[in-house]
């Protein structure tokens, strides 16, 4: 028997949560949090610490002048303050996050307890090697996963993210045609037109000019428009190719569009955003790739963490390898690990370094942590049902939704716009989802497809997940079709309705200010 | 297989679902010859928890944690206590395992922490506005330069000889990409100040670190002067953000973008990281500021709400034209600084920064009473260089033998200088009297 019998029971009365008002601001569960300067002040803290002695100062003079004046909290206070805060948010862990290209799939929990170890997480990078061996071979070990499942000689582990990894390769890329005395004047880098916004600002970061490069109506490059851009070849610098490409299919003619790059005198980056499609089925390696990174906070399940930190391992073919940056580790005779740190001897042909230290350690810790409870069996698995998901989502859907191709996807189903009614919008089903519980799919992405809906359920979902999703968005897809337009208004039922985005960014406020003296004294 | 949660048979009525006989159906598009059959050779198959939390558990009794004794290691990463909270914060799942808030109705959680974050790093720098994180520190200066250049329209950038040498290195790196120059100024422990008469009317910007790899603090107030003069920026440059507790920031010297490593705040050693880069600028130059920003709003009910903004910098939006390729940044480090922050408070912090420069000032007493030592660094907060007549690796690994990690040896960052007999040692809250007193004997049977 319950609690509930100590007392009187409950019982349902008639009355809509939208019509009640609350005085706090709360709505039941979901707690009202202001911003953390409204609640603390600067002498609040919520830490014990020594007092200082008075030590005479050697900073010289230069001391700071006028205080932070910044607001603190006690532990409780701040334990509150921000477990509210994470109340307003979806996440994973709370329900299916079918973000097209985001890869959002479950975060195991031993990731977590295993970064922890003080062994991973309280190691500096510039303490003596000796004292770090077993760091030293988790990033060897972690680099021959990486190498194996790709099927690519060299890795370099320093990249941030997956953008960063970009840049390592498409600096790889520029170093090599230096070598070859042609790094004045091989500066055009073909990018397809449906590729990912961080492919073109990386080639522009790294000096390069950006051709673009037509989709045919299968959703692949287009054959001919990429040979007539390879008219001309003595200024190719190479191409950027996602595969599985962002409108979740293969590129059919990936080993012929390497071979023409070849043959242009160019090299091949290959961005491996989504590479959970065919990790254990498929490696790189043998489609002619000449580098790629890979998102260990995609494909190998590291937390994305509201925005971060990833990480972006990048591994380079034969022809690139020698220019891959420093740091990295190598095994000496004696069994010992060593960082190779200055590009000299081993790394005299490296393009440098591109970062503080040796790369993101605590996500390498997550990573191999996850490749080894999966095994090499185990991630054959992970991609066959991150497409069976997605392909299990387009053919429950394609009666209510327009497929934007014909034929099976990879890991995620593309839709356009088309069914939808005139004046509903993509942007109207993403918010409608909301209020059925469900973050939305990436929208208006990729830019090839009109009103982009990319949706990636990946392998962590069961069927029974991804039928009261399918449900869900087939009922709004009904609504769509029929130009509703209550759809307009949604969401409903989040801690916010649609935010003004255009006022935000017509006078930016940035950052909190103190209420102006005038107004606090007329309160 | 414990992260999968289709069935056998759940996949093969979704295979019938679908029109298909087997997954291979879905990779007929792979050219023949790269479809892989069978498994991946030359990898171990799955395994439970236990056998693979036994497998790491191992590698990470191979390394020597920074608590397990008197640790003085420094030089752009800092051993400071993170209070239990913080780490309980960001495991919040909420946090954890959301996105980059893209829907902001469902991402109020995640954006009003970046605004908490941004109002904090522009008060902890003294500046007007700070974006939402950048990788790290080392990244973040390039970024700065690079911006500087573009806010300027002009090509030379001149770093300062104090310089960490991996921030140097990514900063040249990416420069000379975009067809920028990069100057050095030489090697110097106290050179910050150099700076003044390095800008000429070419001079995009001149970068400072205060306090610099060698530990000395410098007010850059007169650098930023005559830069300014010459049309140039000035970018201050600084490793550890608990010393802006107490030292002179970046707002008060007059610097007109500021790039900085935040790990000091929230975030543990991570052997070099996940971290999170610092990244603030004057009002007027917003619009050139790489990274995210978020910004007030309201929302259709007119209640306060935030949004990722400014979006037209960005590569999702601009492509080629972005003002710099990040995507993905630093998000839950930027939770765990923010939290501690808040934690600490301003007076928190104060304190925080007056107890770390008082160890290092008790480290340098006890060091430079020994003879044969000699401190190099004038002014410091939390870390110093000092010299001993004999070779920094044999130094640091006899102190090794005797359970001190005494720093690090110069010749590591610099190893074509001459600093073969000179260390960096680093001293915070986390060292104690004992650490100190160890130390000190330590090395005087060593010299």
């Amino acid at each position: 028997m319950s609690m509930q019998t100590q007392g009187r029971p409950t019982a349902p009365q008639a009355a809509s949560a939208s019509t009640i008002e609350t005085i706090s601001g709360s709505r039941g569960l979901l707690q009202h949090e202001d911003l953390l300067f409204e609640i603390g002040t600067p002498e609040t803290t919520g830490v014990d610490l020594p007092a200082p002695k008075g030590v005479k100062s050697r900073l010289g003079g230069a001391v700071r002048k006028v205080e932070t004046g910044l607001a603190g909290l006690s532990e409780p206070q701040a334990v509150r303050h921000y477990m509210r805060l994470s109340q307003k948010n979806y996440a994973i862990d709370l329900g299916l996050f079918p973000l097209g290209s985001c890869t959002m799939k479950h975060n195991p929990r031993l990731n977590e307890k295993m970064a922890r170890l003080p062994g991973f997480a309280d190691i500096h990078p510039l303490q003596p090697q000796a004292t770090v061996q077993g760091a030293l071979e988790l990033i060897d070990q972690l680099a021959t996963w990486l190498k194996t499942l790709t099927g690519m000689p060299a890795v370099a582990m320093s990249p941030k993210a997956g953008a960063h990894g970009e840049l390592c390769g498409m600096l790889a890329i520029r170093q090599a045609l230096i070598a070859r005395g042609e790094g004045e004047t091989r500066k055009r880098v073909l990018v397809p037109e449906s590729a990912h916004g961080t492919n073109p600002a990386t080639a522009v970061q790294c000096g390069f000019i950006v051709d673009e490069i037509k989709a045919n109506k299968r959703g692949r490059v287009d054959m001919e428009d990429l040979k007539s851009k390879l008219a001309r070849t003595d200024d190719i610098a190479g191409i950027m190719l996602t595969n599985p490409n962002t409108c979740g299919l293969f590129e059919t003619d990936i080993k012929e569009i390497a071979g023409l790059i070849h043959k242009a005198g160019g090299y091949f980056y290959c961005d491996g955003a989504n590479f959970n499609a065919i990790v254990g089925r498929v490696r790189p390696g043998d489609l002619g790739v000449d580098a790629m990174h890979i998102n260990l906070h995609k494909t190998f399940s590291t937390p994305h963490g509201g925005g971060g930190p990833g990480s972006g391992p990048t591994v380079f073919s034969d022809a690139l390898a020698p220019y891959a940056p420093v740091p990295f580790v190598v095994k000496d005779e004696d069994g010992l690990f060593r960082l190779v740190e200055q590009t000299e001897g081993d790394a005299k042909d490296s393009f440098g370094r591109m970062v503080a230290f040796h790369g993101q350690m605590g996500m390498f810790v997550r990573a191999l942590t996850y490749m080894l409870s999966h095994g090499a069996d185990g991630l054959k698995q992970v991609a066959e049902d991150a497409v069976l998901n997605a392909n299990y989502i387009q053919a429950r859907l394609k009666h209510v939704m327009t497929p934007a191709f014909e034929g099976f996807c990879m890991h995620e189903a593309l839709f356009s716009d088309a069914f939808t009614a005139d004046g509903i919008e993509t942007i109207d089903i993403a918010k409608a989802l909301i209020d059925e519980g469900y973050h939305p799919m990436t929208m208006y992405f990729p830019l090839v497809v009109h009103g982009a809906m990319l949706i990636e359920p990946t392998e962590t979902e069961s069927k029974a997940e991804l039928d009261r999703f399918c449900d869900a968005l087939e009922s709004i897809a009904r609504r769509a079709a029929q130009g509703d337009e209550t759809l307009k208004g949604a969401p409903y039922l989040a801690p916010a309705k649609r935010l003004d985005e255009t006022r935000a960014a017509r006078k930016p406020v940035l950052k909190w200010s103190p209420p102006e003296p005038e107004k606090i004294a007329a309160e | 297989m414990r992260y999968l949660p289709l069935t056998p048979d759940d996949r093969s009525r979704m295979l019938a679902a679908i029109g298909a006989k087997s997954a291979d159906d879905f990779y007929t598009d792979v050219p023949k010859a790269a479809r892989l059959k069978a498994k991946i050779a030359g990898l171990p198959d799955h395994q439970g928890e236990l056998a693979v939390e036994r497998h790491m558990t191992k590698l990470a009794a191979k390394n020597r944690a920074a608590s397990a004794g008197p640790f003085f290691v420094g030089c752009g990463a800092y051993k400071h206590h993170v209070p239990a909270s913080v780490d309980m914060i960001i495991q919040r799942s909420e946090f954890l395992t959301s996105y980059t808030p893209y829907q902001p109705e469902i991402a109020q959680g995640t954006l009003q922490t970046l605004f908490e974050f941004q109002t904090q790093v522009a008060a902890l720098t003294a500046m007007d506005v700070a974006n939402a994180s950048m990788y790290d520190g080392s990244t973040a200066c390039a970024e700065a330069a690079v911006m500087a250049a573009r806010v300027t329209k002009r090509k030379k950038i001149i770093l300062s000889g104090g310089m960490h040498p991996h921030y140097a290195a990514a900063t040249r790196l990416l420069c000379e990409a975009q067809g920028l120059t990069v100057a050095q100024l030489p090697v110097a422990i106290d050179g910050e100040g150099a700076l003044a008469s390095a800008a000429d009317g070419e001079t995009a910007c001149v970068i400072g670190q205060s306090p610099n790899v060698f530990g000395t603090v410098t007010d850059l107030s007169g650098v930023a002067k005559s830069a300014h003069e010459k049309g140039a920026l000035l970018v201050s440059v600084f490793t550890e953000a608990v010393s802006l507790g107490l030292v002179i920031p970046p707002g008060e010297m007059g610097a007109d973008i500021t790039a900085g490593e935040g790990q000091s705040i929230g975030n543990s050693l991570n052997f070099g990281g996940p971290y999170v880069g610092l990244f603030a600028c004057r009002e007027k130059l917003v619009r050139q500021m790489p990274g995210r920003l978020c910004g007030e709003t309201v929302d259709a009910d007119g209640n306060r709400g935030f949004v990722l903004t400014l979006s037209t910098r960005e590569q999702h939006i601009r492509r080629d034209k972005a003002t710099s390729n990040i995507c993905t940044n630093a998000g839950l480090c930027a939770l765990a600084f923010t939290a501690h922050m808040t934690l600490l408070g301003g007076k928190g912090l104060k304190q925080l920064a007056e107890l770390n420069h008082e160890a290092a000032c008790e480290l340098a007493d006890a060091l430079g009473a020994l003879k044969g030592v000699e401190i190099l660094t004038p002014r410091f907060f939390n870390e110093f260089a000092f010299r001993t007549q004999v070779d920094a690796e044999a130094v640091l690994a006899m102190l090794d033998e005797a359970g001190v990690v005494g720093g690090v040896r110069a010749s590591r960052l610099f190893p074509d200088g001459h600093m073969g007999d000179v260390i960096i040692a680093a001293a915070t809250e986390c060292t104690t009297a004992d650490d100190i007193a160890a130390y000190a004997a330590a090395l005087k049977e060593i010299i």
